[in-house]
């Protein structure tokens, strides 16, 4: 089977990559939908959603456009999502593979430095590190992977330990191929398929941490993004819930598809483990 | 005597983890923007010089970096966290005040969700393969995937605004003087909302974990051995498959303690809910920088305790393992 039909077995996983293209598509067409501003005031504020043409969604506290910062807010939000996974691949992959690959004392360092930062509450520790970076969206993006890169670690460790004695490291050890060729040529790639599966779910985390960060104030000033307008409206909730509705749903939806496409991406890539549903 | 051991090396452990993150936060404040003097000066609308040194000089600002740090270090030693920059009250009194309101909330809101994640996990185990069984674990999945503050702001919107039967605000109501019975009702009603918006997550969570570990423990061959004596299916379910699935879910509850922490800070932010979640939101709002880095050592400190409670927890629950890994 190929390894979209075997995806494709997966129902959800389907479903999870429609509304995921939709979400990209609303990014990308962003711009030429609303080519102004999202900030720009259009309308008198607290327009309920579908009562006025060209305003689907409403205005918000100040007379912007809820349809315009919804789709620019996609592209703030899946960006930092990609982005700020790859940081962590890039800071966790590294350490792990090379944990799993020498082991005894870089092993235990490597490890105590792990665990230290998966003691440390996760989003409590963003918090910190944005606040005294100040809110930007290089800040955001380095505090997440700040706080996501041990799961990684700990994976392609784990990946790293069961393979570093297998025939074929062997035979690449007696050709007399270095270490570091061995990590990455050899070792690297078999350890590829959980990598995708755990940075997909990954990029989902990510995307809520945004979220949660922008609606404390913690989002970049310049950039609309989705936690920001749940944030903006939270003190108004009882006469406009709108506000804070539909980019709580956009968060949802994309999470919720970001999750089944990684559970189909497991399916696809490791048929035999796949499991009983 | 094996748990007193255990409990000590976790506790050394401990003091040495808080120590790195005692220099990380000394670090920070050194990274934050402005001089916190200035920033105090400016707030009190004076900003002439004489002012700024008798402040420096007050929050031992004008002292070198390593007698910083050390002053630093030895008052956390001594439970003084400093003051707060805006409130001019010390962070610790702070904290301690807010502190009881959040143990309440995220107690009851684990309670909660372990109880009901186990028991949602189980049925879903149960009827493995049955649509009954798909919808849990995909309801599971949507709670899994909402963010926390939207659900807590849109279960005001249903349950305070629109049907009214629940306050959306604060620890109990202002001016009503309940006392006695009359306030823990109160109380217990302020409570709701927060601590079930709090639990939807992590009851999602527990649901996936309880019936995976339940499908595991069901293809064990003492299950085998309880079906060939021809034990009824609902108590090989309960008393072979159950018990021996919650323990990898104790130590995933120890796990989530972190998670929990977070989520605090969202509900509380929501909810007015006056504890350390709400604190940290308002020094984040003043960049109060002292107060936050001072809320963010205390969460750390409440996870390490509890991380060390879940560990003794299971090896009281489970006797196979013995010793200190």
């Amino acid at each position: 089977m190929s390894f979209f039909a075997r995806f494709a077995q997966n129902r959800g996983a389907l479903v999870g990559l429609v509304i995921l293209l939709l979400m990209i598509a609303m990014a990308v067409l962003a711009p030429v939908l609303f080519p102004e501003s999202p900030w720009r005031m259009v309308q008198r504020p607290f327009l309920p959603p579908f009562s006025q043409e060209g305003f689907l969604l409403g205005t918000d506290t100040m007379g912007r456009n809820v349809a315009a910062g919804l789709m620019h807010g996609a592209w703030v939000s899946l960006l930092i999502g990609l982005v700020s996974t790859c940081v962590a691949l890039l800071i966790g992959v590294p350490l792990g593979a090379i944990a799993g690959y020498y082991g005894g004392l870089v092993d235990d360092a490597l490890m105590r430095f792990t665990e230290f930062f998966q003691t440390i509450p996760n989003f409590a520790l963003a918090i910190v590190l944005v606040a005294i970076m100040q809110p930007s969206v290089t800040s955001i993006v380095l505090a997440i992977a700040i706080v996501s890169w041990p799961p990684v670690a700990r994976l392609v460790r784990a990946e790293f330990m069961s393979l570093r004695n297998r025939e074929y490291v062997e035979a690449a050890r007696l050709v007399g191929q270095s270490n570091s060729t061995i990590i990455l040529r050899q070792i690297l790639p078999n350890t590829l398929s959980p990598i995708i599966v755990l940075a997909s779910l990954m990029v989902a985390t990510a995307i809520l941490l945004e979220s949660a960060l922008s609606f404390l104030g913690l989002g970049d000033p310049n950039v609309m993004s989705w936690g920001y307008m749940i944030g903006a409206a939270r003190t108004v909730i009882r006469q406009a819930w709108w506000l804070s509705f539909f980019p709580g749903l956009a968060i949802l939806l994309t999470v919720l598809a970001l999750n089944l496409v990684g559970e189909g991406l497991d399916d696809a890539l490791n048929p035999k483990l796949s499991r009983e549903r | 005597m094996v748990y007193a051991r255990l409990v000590l090396m976790r506790l050394f452990k401990a003091v040495i983890v808080l120590f790195l993150i005692v220099i990380f936060n000394f670090l920070l404040i050194q990274m934050a923007p402005g001089d916190p003097a200035a920033i105090l000066a400016g707030e009190a609308g004076a900003a002439d010089q004489e002012f700024l040194d008798q402040l420096r000089e007050r929050f031992g600002l004008d002292q070198p970096m390593y007698v910083q740090l050390w002053r630093y270090v030895s008052g956390i030693a001594m439970l003084d966290f400093g003051y707060s920059y805006r409130l001019g009250v010390p962070v610790f009194d702070l904290i301690m005040d807010r502190l009881p309101a959040t143990l309440l909330l995220t107690g009851t809101a684990f309670v909660l969700s372990l109880v009901l994640g186990i028991v949602a996990g189980s049925m879903a185990a149960a009827r493995v393969k049955k649509p009954s069984g798909s919808l849990i674990m995909a309801l599971a999945l949507v709670f899994y995937a909402t963010p926390l503050f939207w659900v807590a702001l849109m279960s005001v919107v249903v349950f305070s605004v629109y049907l009214g039967w629940l306050p959306a605000y604060g620890l109990y109501t202002v001016g009503a003087g309940h006392t006695g019975f009359a306030l823990v009702l109160d109380v217990a009603k302020h409570l709701v909302l927060p601590a079930t918006t709090l639990a939807l997550f992590f009851m999602a969570i527990y649901t996936r974990m309880t019936r995976t570990s339940m499908l595991d423990a069901a293809q064990q061959d003492y299950v085998k051995t309880a079906r060939a004596k021809g034990l009824k299916p609902g108590t090989i379910q309960r008393r072979h498959v159950l018990r021996n699935a919650l323990l990898p879910i104790i130590t995933l509850a120890g796990l989530q303690a972190g998670q929990m922490v977070g989520g605090a800070i969202l509900t509380e932010t929501v909810f007015a809910w006056p504890g350390i979640g709400r604190l940290m939101f308002e020094a984040l709002q003043q960049r109060d920088y002292n107060l936050l880095l001072g809320i963010f050592f205390f969460s750390a400190a409440l996870v390490i305790v509890f991380n060390i409670i879940t560990d003794v927890v299971y090896r009281l629950a489970d006797p196979r393992i013995k010793g200190a890994s």
